[in-house]
């Protein structure tokens, strides 16, 4: 015979145990599923004795009611329990997904691309390793050129094949006669890249710098558009309020040259050189100079970089060290 | 470049301060490094006027000054020299100006004393105190009109501009050049120096003779012959003028030169004419193991591509950087044979690098590559200065010999290119103003061109552009108008490799990694050291003049800095490290520019400590690199292929693994050898990722469609397998997964030991069912299960666990 109030007990006391919601539903798997004991005591019914069979099957269909009842306000017992909450110490740390970093070099190289790409101009990339010509020749700086002196170069050895003179390339502006080979004008372009120098490394010089370059031509640009790009430019980086001052200096491949300075902190820092196109380097494109007219640029992002996060050693840069580089978690 | 204002004033009128000249020198392209001033720091140092005089009450030597300087009261000093007297205009020093102590002669601060009783506010300065000479019997009486309060040093002492010439603008080097452009800025016009003299009636050349044997080294040799000079000290006034520049006075001869050569530009040179051998001049190459003792003692042997100047016999002087000794200029010396020379930059140049540390004031200019021209001018200057400082005659004419030279041509520039590149229209009457300024001759040819020449002291102006630059550096271009960019904009290039490298960088640092920045140098044996292959690697691009000279290579691989920056940091790497860089390696091509690729390689190891919410303490393993592997497959949307033991010679062979797409290999991952982690000073396992970004671009998917998700529910069921220890279970995973209703497989339990047979293993999978087009009923999932397993059990001899 089936104690149905002894089943009925045990059920009772193991849903009042029952904390969350897999195991409410394990109880009534165990009780009420297809297997479950309740289910097989009403299933055993027709089995029993007969004078027991209506005796029970009330019963136990009525404890299945009960428990049905039950199940369902445990359920909310539990739910209200659930929005009361529990007490934690919400002092301890937090499971921290990690949060990766982008070299300060590379947002900066981001930042001024992007700006660049706002103004219309395309990035392209160029080969580290230059030849001789397109590095210096092509560019107006003849062997024995005094301006030559400008650059203090890293060569390749010579792997006695009789190629063409290589070296590590001084500066992005080789771009700009590789670029004018493939393509007419418009031109707006911005070359960013790696460069080196053979220089000692010291607060503000690195042997290894990036280097942006910038080329663009098109029919009778002037030194204004040179003006108003790159005012453009420097507002967008450094803020509305930002004080430029164009003066004369000197670069081969440009007349008029220029080098562009911006006040920071109330001392001018020349952050960029630029200036028009030398009538030369057009022809040399295929392109009539009387028509044809444009600027050109170059400018470090180190440097860039330095003023944007207050860096006063470059050579931070390329140290890697980790305590530096995760000061730099979540920016763009 | 030491420019001293009141030489510079000499030539040329300026009405603006000190600051506002530098200022406009600096902004038209003559750079302005510094202002210094000469004689000291005068700080708090002034003008002012003694109005009365008493005695002291205590000393009978010493009187009270009452100084008047400006301020609103005059204040008492106690004065002990004898030439004090009521009226005088002195230099007054206040309290807290620095001075120098007449008897320590060292600086000291002046501070309020008292003398013998009485207060004295500060002090009327002696020559000594000043450091302006040793006079110190008495106080230095100023004959000024400057107002009381003037600062000393805008009375007294020079201002020096410190100017960096660029490297176009050889006449920046020189006082002249300077003025010319104060004169540009001021619209003024420059006093040219005297340049006459008196000639003898015999001709210089009866006297010598000069031969270029080497016309490319020396295009141009002038020589002057002056007799019957008195070598003695100069004048005051160039004593003083070459001082105030930073030259030492020597003798007047050689004082003319090097003043000349600060106005104008021009290096010169003066022989002792009796001592060259037959008085001749000969321009040649060294001779073969030829030596010559130069003028500042040094000893030099000379290389046979070395320029020197000559006498009949013997090198007399290295040409365009310093004399010889013999020849030098001595008391006794009474004619003077003067070289005004032009030499090639880059045969000076050689010889500089060679023979001097840093070059002297000549070889400095001649650097810069002077005009040939200029040398006459120069030369009839230096003359005169001779003819006037150390008496004598010059013999008529100048033996010029001019193998070099060129015509100056002519440089027409229509008047609309200034308009075209400058955006403004100045009057004919203003640029011709500003060039004439600059001493750049012009004419206006009508109705609408200027012809220009170079003059002879620049070699710059050769294109109408270059003229176009004069004027608008000397209008200004902070004054020039400023236009934004028109016109069309022109469609980009498509770089998928460069697109792909920036996609990467986020997709990693969104993992958590960080991204560095390694030098691209490195050392041979480093690059042998982490070679995937054991035998021979790409080769590498050696540096002629590498920064470091062990790290003479360009890298082959991001592996060897990756792993110094990964040892210099694993202190810091609470939690573990994850590092990454994007960035190009080298591979060498005889006779060609190497082959660039650009690489990705991430580095991660290190220990993720306990937490306080119960998660345990572990070591990074493969399978976190293998995480970070199949995230950025998910951020790329690509499939990358594992096929185990990488043939790496850096990779330990089980645990690591070739990666590939569609078949391809495109990189490596796994764990680095121990050895050399330790080699590189690495104390934990350090996991690599290595992919080649060139080989993975063109192997991504192009079209950047999404498939939508089925609206119908999923069916989830689990299924627990027995196969070989040795099955892979990735390649379960994958057949179950080919089967058409299967979304998704999830490996979520492995299980080995007692409850089932020995060397076999549970695999675990949960399965999720779902049909793009219709809800799927229980047998559709039942059948599609039945399918999966037969086809498990005759591809792996998998056996369902507990069915």
């Amino acid at each position: 015979m089936v104690d149905l109030v002894a089943l009925e007990a045990e059920a009772q006391a193991s849903l009042a145990d029952a904390g969350d919601e897999p195991t409410l539903d394990a109880w009534r798997v165990e009780w009420l599923g297809r297997r479950g004991r309740l289910t097989a005591v009403l299933r055993g019914v027709r089995e029993l004795p007969a004078e027991q069979r209506p005796i029970i099957g009330a019963g136990a269909n009525r404890l299945k009611g009960t428990l049905e009842e039950a199940v369902s306000a445990r359920r909310a017992e539990l739910l209200a329990a659930a929005d009361q909450g529990t007490s934690i110490d919400v002092t301890l740390p937090g499971r921290r997904p990690p949060l990766g970093s982008l070299h300060p070099i590379t947002l900066t190289r981001r930042m001024m691309e992007r700006t660049f790409r706002d103004m219309g101009f395309d990035v392209v990339e160029g080969p580290d390793v230059e030849l001789e010509e397109y590095n210096f020749d092509r560019l107006r700086i003849p062997a024995g050129h005094p301006a030559r002196d400008m650059w203090d170069t890293i060569w390749i050895a010579d792997d006695d094949s009789g190629g063409p003179r290589q070296l590590l390339r001084t500066h992005t502006s080789p771009m700009q006669i590789r670029y004018l080979e493939r393509r007419r004008p418009p031109i707006r372009v911005i070359v960013p890249g790696t460069c080196y120098r053979y220089e000692a490394t010291d607060a503000t010089h690195e042997w290894m710098l990036t280097q942006i370059e910038g080329l663009v031509i098109d029919r009778d640009l002037s030194f204004a558009h040179l003006k108003g790009t790159l005012e453009a430019f420097v507002r967008r980086m450094f803020g509305a309020d930002i004080e430029t001052r164009f003066r004369c200096d000197y670069f081969p491949f440009v007349e008029p040259g220029a080098e562009l300075g911006v006040r920071w902190h109330g001392d001018w820092l020349e952050i960029l050189g630029c200036g028009m196109v030398h009538p030369e380097i057009i022809e040399d494109a295929g392109l009539d100079p009387d028509q044809y007219t444009g600027f050109a640029f170059g400018m470090g992002v180190e440097r860039v970089a330095m003023l944007r996060y207050g860096v006063r050693d470059i050579r931070h840069f390329y140290r890697n060290d980790v305590r530096f580089l995760r000061q730099f978690e979540g920016r763009r | 470049m030491e420019v001293p204002l009141k030489w510079l004033a000499q030539y040329v009128d300026w009405d603006m301060s000190v600051e506002e000249l530098a200022h406009r020198l600096s902004m038209a392209g003559a750079e302005v490094e510094a202002v210094k001033r000469s004689g000291g720091d005068w700080d708090q140092v002034v003008v002012g006027r003694v109005a009365a005089i008493d005695q002291h009450p205590n000393a009978d030597r010493l009187r009270l000054a009452t100084v008047d300087f400006g301020a609103d009261e005059p204040l008492q000093v106690v004065c002990g020299a004898p030439n004090l007297a009521q009226g005088q205009t002195i230099a007054f020093a206040q309290v807290g100006a620095q001075l120098i102590d007449p008897n320590t002669r060292e600086p000291r601060r002046l501070r309020k004393g008292k003398i013998r009783g009485v207060t004295s506010l500060g002090m009327v300065c002696s020559e000594r105190e000043l450091g302006l000479s040793d006079e110190h019997e008495g106080i230095l009486v100023l004959d000024t009109d400057a107002g009381l309060g003037t600062p000393l040093a805008d009375v007294l002492g020079d201002v020096v501009l410190d100017i960096k010439p660029t490297p176009n603008r050889p006449d920046h080097f020189s006082i002249l050049g300077i003025a010319r452009e104060v004169a540009a800025l001021t619209r003024g016009a420059v006093r040219e120096p005297l340049a006459t003299y008196a000639e003898s009636t015999v001709s210089a050349h009866d006297r010598t003779s000069v031969q270029i044997e080497d016309a490319e080294g020396c295009p141009r040799y002038t020589a002057i012959v002056i007799d019957g000079v008195t070598v003695g000290p100069s004048p005051e006034w160039m004593q003083e003028a070459l001082s105030s520049a930073g030259m030492r006075p020597i003798n007047n001869i050689v004082d003319v030169t090097n003043y000349v050569m600060l106005e104008w530009g021009q290096p010169l040179h003066a022989f002792d004419y009796e001592v060259l051998h037959e008085n001749r001049i000969v321009v040649r190459r060294a001779r073969p193991d030829e030596r010559i003792e130069l003028l500042d003692g040094s000893e030099l042997k000379l290389e046979t591509d070395d320029l020197v100047i000559a006498d009949a016999d013997r090198a007399v002087a290295l040409a365009g950087i310093m004399g010889g000794a013999d020849s030098e200029i001595s008391d006794s010396t009474t004619t003077v044979l003067l070289e005004t020379a032009n030499f090639q930059e880059a045969s000076i140049r050689r010889s500089r690098a060679r023979h001097t540390e840093g070059g002297t004031e000549a070889s400095r200019r001649f650097e810069k590559s002077l005009n040939p021209e200029l040398a006459e001018l120069a030369a009839r200057r230096a003359a005169a200065l001779i003819v006037e400082t150390a008496g004598g005659t010059a013999f008529a004419g100048i033996v010029d010999t001019y193998p070099g030279k060129a015509h100056t041509p002519q440089v027409v520039v229509p008047q609309r290119r200034i308009t075209q590149i400058l955006s403004v229209q100045p009057s004919v009457e203003e640029v011709r103003g500003i060039l004439s300024a600059l001493g750049i001759s012009n004419r206006w040819l009508p109705p609408d061109r200027f012809a220009v020449s170079c003059p002879p002291w620049r070699s710059d102006i050769a294109v109408p552009d270059d003229v176009v630059e004069e004027i608008g550096r000397v209008l200004g271009y902070d004054n020039l108008p400023s236009e934004p960019l028109p016109g069309a904009v022109p469609d980009p290039d498509i770089d998928r490799e460069r697109d792909l490298g920036e996609r990467i960088r986020d997709v990693l640092t969104g993992l958590g990694l960080r991204e560095i920045i390694t030098y691209v140098t490195v050392q041979d044996s480093e690059l042998s050291a982490t070679a995937s292959e054991a035998t021979s690697g790409p080769s590498s691009v050696r540096l002629q003049n590498p920064m470091n000279a062990a790290q003479d290579r360009l890298r082959t691989s991001l592996r060897p800095r990756g792993l110094e920056t990964f040892a210099s940091n694993q202190q810091e790497a609470r939690g573990g490290l994850g590092i990454y860089e994007v960035g190009k390696t080298f591979e060498a091509r005889p006779g060609r520019q190497p082959i660039e690729e650009r690489m990705v390689m991430a580095l991660v190891g290190g220990e993720a400590p306990a937490s306080v919410h119960g998660e345990a303490a572990r070591t990074l393993d493969f399978f976190d690199a293998k995480g970070v592997l199949e995230q950025l497959a998910a951020g790329l949307d690509v499939e990358f292929g594992l096929q185990g033991g990488a043939d790496d010679a850096a990779l330990v062979r089980g645990e690591s693994a070739q990666i590939t797409v569609r078949g391809k290999p495109v990189g490596a991952l796994g764990k680095l050898v121990p050895s050399l982690a330790a080699r590189f000073g690495i104390e934990s396992d350090v996991f690599a990722l290595e992919l080649s970004v060139g080989a993975l671009a063109p192997l991504l998917r192009e079209s950047e469609t999404v498939p939508s998700p089925s609206i119908y529910p999923a069916a989830v069921e689990d299924l627990a397998l027995i196969v070989d220890r040795d099955t892979a279970a990735g390649e379960l995973a994958a057949a179950i997964g080919g089967n058409g209703l299967v979304e998704a497989v999830d490996l979520f339990d492995i299980y080995e030991g007692d409850q089932i047979p020995a060397g076999k293993k549970s695999l675990a999978f949960r399965v999720y069912y779902r049909s793009p087009d219709r809800t799927l009923t229980d047998r559709d999932v039942e059948k599609a299960r039945r399918g999966i397993v037969r086809r498990l059990e005759s591809q792996f001899q998998a056996t369902l666990r507990d069915s």
